[in-house]
């Protein structure tokens, strides 16, 4: 080892370090799932079990045998989709606000209270409003989605644009900025790390969501898979749709780790 | 006849520390520049001059008195000045050509893109930044990014350009060599420029005007200083020049002894 750099050296140890943690956890999962006497599984499906799960429904990810036997693909797609619909609309009307509540310090601190009550409230506690409202399931859903990712984004904006440097807003005023020129050209771009930041944790708070809320009133998505194969009493199937969630999550992640990259800047 | 530029009699409260009164930064401050001519006014820190740039460049609004620039009244920010900051106030997440071209485009919003890029191109040359155009100003020394705020401000053409301690925080060799350009593209150009400073020579060497300012609170121009060296300066030549010590030493002493007459006066 005495011609590696320090680096691969460290990058060596946390990956001997992160087999060992994803070794240890398989182990006691086997534990765990090891067929009692009599050959019967009393506990959770085994690793091995779930494994062929995995390669049997990756290997089709598209099929569809009417509503309640669909690819894992499929109901990943839908739920995306639905993340997208809500996440995005909710994404441009909490920037537009975000940027009016942060320009505007007085109306940022009128409206302050209202934001803080509103933050904490459960998406999934909104959705008998919205169903008894749009009485629409999907429609429901995408709400349920559009509430949870609404007021990161919101606060993180109205607290990026409010931290502008004095000295952006003071050149777009003396180069007489139209009031979307400003936006565009000095307050989004300024305020991108943070606005950033907050959308970040909204995907996180959207891909939660969507599971919960298709669990709910579900018919297709991740969540109402999961639910379906719960009824069927398939923990198999279970197991191997949280990996999915988890995974799925993590590339959404990463992606907006790779956007707020490049919208980083140094002053 | 009016004068190009009038300051007519601007006085500016702020609240005090304990936030309970107004303390008045400066009091009926009157003067006229010239069209054509470079004014500087030179004062100890806090003496409110940056706050006096502000209140002409219309960042700021004063308690009371106006400007009057060209025959029109002035409370607001306008294309027809153009501030140089001393902490340069570049968009860091624009390139060097992105930061003057927002000028450029703010100031002929009529222009064709080849247009535009053509008078880019023509400031970004004059001052010596070819080449650099795709740099951040992150990428920049203190030196090269004031460039870039000179560059800004001269692409707009303005009628008054103001300079607030433009070289401050440039090292004391590069500030030299840049005052020294800025005397030539000045000569080229013949703005009206008013600026402020603390340092003296600084003010000599590009000046035609020197206004002293006592310190606040209730600062006020005591006394106007006519810089009579003959142009072309050079910072070699205008040292060597027979009346450069006398002014030198008559504002020096100024700053050290008589800008504190109103401390007296209090006592």
């Amino acid at each position: 080892m005495n011609g590696l750099s320090v680096a691969t050296r460290e990058t060596f140890r946390v990956t001997m370090l992160s087999s060992l943690m994803l070794l240890g956890a398989l182990a006691l999962w086997q534990l765990a799932s090891t067929p009692s006497v009599g050959g019967r599984t009393q506990g959770l499906p085994g690793p091995a079990a779930v494994g062929k799960v995995t390669v049997e429904m990756l290997s089709e990810p598209f099929y569809d045998r009417g509503p309640n036997d669909k690819g894992i693909g499929l109901q990943v797609l839908s739920s995306l989709g639905r993340v997208a619909i809500g996440y995005g609309a909710a994404s441009v009307v909490a920037i537009f606000m975000g940027v009016v509540l942060g320009l505007n310090p007085i109306l940022l601190k009128a409206a302050n209270p209202y934001i803080q009550i509103l933050k904490p409230i459960s998406p999934l506690a909104w959705m008998p409003l919205f169903l008894y409202t749009i009485k629409d399931s999907t429609g429901a859903m995408i709400l349920v989605i559009f509430m949870s990712t609404l007021w990161p984004t919101l606060a993180n904006t109205a607290f990026g644009v409010a931290t502008i440097k004095r000295d952006y807003l003071n050149v777009a005023a003396l180069l007489q900025l139209s009031w979307w020129g400003r936006f565009f050209k000095v307050v989004l771009p300024a305020a991108a790390p943070t606005i950033v930041a907050g959308l970040r944790i909204s995907i996180g708070s959207a891909w939660i969501a969507v599971v919960a809320a298709e669990m709910l009133v579900g018919g297709t998505g991740i969540g109402y898979f999961v639910w379906n194969e719960w009824n069927n009493l398939s923990l198999t199937r279970v197991i191997f749709a949280i990996l999915v969630i988890g995974f799925v999550g993590l590339v959404l992640d990463l992606g907006f780790n790779r956007l707020a990259k490049a919208m980083a800047y140094t002053e | 006849m009016g004068a190009f530029l009038e300051i007519s009699n601007v006085t500016k409260y702020f609240p005090d520390p304990t936030g309970k009164g107004m303390q008045c930064i400066f009091k009926d401050v009157f003067f006229q520049i010239e069209q054509g001519t470079f004014v500087t006014v030179v004062g100890h820190s806090g003496c409110g001059k940056s706050t006096l740039l502000n209140i002409i460049a219309g960042l700021e609004r004063p308690s009371s008195g106006g400007i009057i620039l060209d025959g029109k009244a002035i409370d607001a920010p306008g294309l027809d000045r153009m501030v140089v900051f001393q902490n340069f106030a570049l968009m860091p997440w624009m390139s060097v050509y992105e930061n003057v071209r927002v000028a450029v485009k703010a100031a002929h919003p009529g222009w064709s893109a080849a247009e535009v890029q053509k008078c880019v191109a023509k400031y970004v040359e004059m001052v010596g930044l070819t080449g650099s155009e795709s740099k951040r100003p992150t990428m920049l020394s203190g030196g090269m990014r004031q460039r870039v705020g000179l560059a800004r401000a001269f692409s707009v053409e303005p009628k008054v350009l103001l300079l607030d301690e433009p070289f401050a925080q440039i090292d004391a060799l590069t500030r030299g060599v840049i005052q020294e350009e800025l005397v030539n593209i000045w000569m080229r150009t013949r703005n009206t420029v008013f600026m402020v400073t603390h340092d003296v020579d600084e003010a000599i060497l590009l000046s035609d005007k020197i206004l002293l300012m006592t310190r606040g609170p209730e600062a006020e121009i005591a006394e106007v200083v006519d810089i009579a060296i003959p142009r072309p300066r050079s910072r070699t030549t205008v040292i060597e020049h027979p009346r450069y010590y006398k002014i030198r030493n008559h504002i020096i002493h100024f700053l050290v002894e008589r800008s504190h007459k109103k401390d007296h006066a209090a006592a």
